[in-house]
């Protein structure tokens, strides 16, 4: 399997737990990448939490589940929740199909903005991605 | 006379433990290279290096064999032939169906029971010819199977003369694919010499497929009509490719375990090492059917009388999740407020588009509709015990109704 079929936006963060981030004024959107999507095989299900609840930096937030197997989701920031993909319940392929879009999981106002400075570049997300084959 | 292909196993460690920890010793059906040119997942399983899924994904394998056609490579299986004058008399004493029933090009599906009553595997006992069986094994198990069966053969029951049976493994010179959907007959009649359709449900034939000898079984693991095909692993690429190409119109893929695994679970079927252990009885997995009495003694009968008289004290159920959620193997199901017992199997139901599972509960919480949780990282989810299997196939005449 290739290292990756879509190209990993330019504007967005990543973690190495393959969590990625779209700064958006005071909001930060949350997704997986593509690399995850393609390890992870097709989603059935995908557990989020309320708006409202609050969420600490490398803790999980949520489950996604494939046909095989449930993998937790971590925070790549910390923060308030701010609001849920909802469309995620009754499709959750869209986790597979446009991860980095319609696929999006959670919106997060982020409490110590300072924590994105910790997260990697595309670039340097490549080169990390390149280390795991 | 005993001759076992391979050296048994390491006392006391099984070929998926011994894998796990020296990925070289996995081992590799013939079509291996198939499969990574495909681009397929493989992952460890039983001891072989096995295709999880192609590239199309295990979605799209599933629906395939439901609808169309999947192809399988499942020359991880173990083969054992038994051939002489008392292979049917030693079939009776170490297996619990009546392997007398068996007409030549007939098969069962059966069990390996020990002294006390439990399963030591699930298999499918095909009489070939007059004296001649074939005994399909699960491949965790081929290894401590075939130092079981020779150890049986040692003093065996029955009356059986050691001198008059021939165990061999024959597997994985000998290698299987398995050609599954409502298309599978469609498919095996461009490339096999006979007729795959006169075949009845659990009958085999001897036959050839792409011009190759081959054993053609109406057998599968996936609750669809389908066909398990065994030969020669040298013409595994040549076999795999012919079907592949007869069955472009249809829409044949290649199918991985994860697929075999939805599909079986849909159909109800049990999985060794899940549904079946050496802790568990016939009883308990509902496989009455398979444990025959009537046909004399046989390892084990002593301890399943017993049981079959006073009844097993829990038994296997199908569950369905009614919250949103997704069952896992392990995982606790509740009653009454208190864990009950675990789930064998669990996951999505791609054909159903719900969350199912099957599990061991007491009797009392058997019957169907019976309100139970499943445990699911910590919250209990609401479900439901319902019956088995959760997936029937229509027959041909349901279909054109439908």
């Amino acid at each position: 399997m290739s290292v990756q079929d879509q190209d990993n936006p330019t504007d967005l963060k990543y973690t190495k737990d393959h969590e990625w981030v779209r700064l958006d004024g005071d909001v930060a959107t949350v997704g997986i990448t593509d690399y995850a999507q393609g390890e992870l095989g097709d989603v059935v299900f995908v557990e989020l939490p309320e708006p409202g609840a609050s969420v600490s930096r490398g803790t999980s937030f949520g489950v996604v589940e494939s046909v095989k197997a449930a993998s937790d989701l971590y925070a790549p920031v910390s923060g308030e929740v701010t609001d849920v993909n909802g469309s995620l319940q009754d499709a959750p392929d869209l986790v597979n199909t446009a991860p980095f879009e319609d696929g999006w999981m959670i919106k997060i106002r982020p409490s110590d903005k300072a924590e994105l400075q910790k997260l990697m570049d595309a670039s340097s997300y490549e080169d990390y991605l390149k280390t795991l084959h | 006379m005993v001759q076992v292909a391979e050296q048994p196993a390491q006392p006391g460690v099984t070929a998926a433990q011994r894998a796990e920890h020296s990925p070289v010793a996995l081992q590799k059906t013939p079509l291996h290279q198939v499969h990574v040119d495909l681009g397929a997942r493989m992952v460890p399983f039983g001891g072989w290096d096995m295709p999880v899924q192609f590239p199309t994904g295990v979605l799209a394998e599933h629906h395939a064999v439901r609808e169309r056609a999947g192809l399988f490579d499942i020359g991880h299986m173990g083969q054992l032939n038994f051939d002489g004058p008392d292979a049917l008399e030693f079939l009776q004493w170490v297996t619990t169906h009546d392997v007398s029933r068996l007409k030549v090009g007939a098969a069962q599906y059966s069990l390996l029971c020990n002294e006390g009553g439990t399963v030591i595997d699930d298999i499918i006992v095909y009489r070939l010819a007059e004296t001649r069986y074939l005994m399909i094994v699960n491949a965790s198990n081929t290894d401590a199977d075939c130092v079981w069966l020779e150890q049986q053969l040692k003093h065996p029951g029955r009356g059986v003369n050691p001198d008059n049976v021939l165990l061999r493994r024959v597997s994985p010179q000998q290698t299987l694919l398995a050609l599954q959907g409502p298309q599978a007959t469609a498919v095996l009649r461009r490339v096999a010499k006979d007729d795959p359709g006169e075949l009845a449900n659990y009958h085999a034939m001897e036959s050839t497929v792409a011009g190759i000898p081959a054993v053609v079984a109406r057998t599968g693991y996936t609750g669809e009509r389908g066909y398990e095909i065994g030969f020669d692993g040298a013409h595994a690429a040549l076999i795999w490719n012919a079907l592949l190409e007869a069955g472009r119109e249809e829409g044949i893929i290649p199918c991985g375990l994860g697929a075999r695994d939805t599909l079986r679970l849909e159909a109800g079927m049990a999985l060794y090492g899940h549904e079946l252990t050496d802790l568990v009885n016939p009883y308990e997995a509902k496989l009455d059917r398979v444990v025959r009495h009537e046909k004399g003694d046989f390892l084990g009968a002593v301890a399943l009388r017993r049981i079959q008289e006073t009844g097993p004290q829990r038994r296997l159920v199908g569950i369905e999740l009614i919250d949103r959620g997704v069952p896992r193997p392990d995982y606790p199901i509740l009653a009454d407020g208190k864990p009950v017992g675990t789930l064998t199997s669990g996951g999505p139901s791609p054909t159903l588009k719900k969350s199912i599972g099957m599990g061991l509960v007491p009797v009392p919480y058997t019957a169907e509709g019976t309100e139970v949780q499943i445990e699911i990282r910590g919250k209990p989810h609401a479900a439901r015990v319902v019956p088995l299997p959760f997936y029937k196939r229509m027959s041909p005449s349901q279909r054109g109704k439908a």
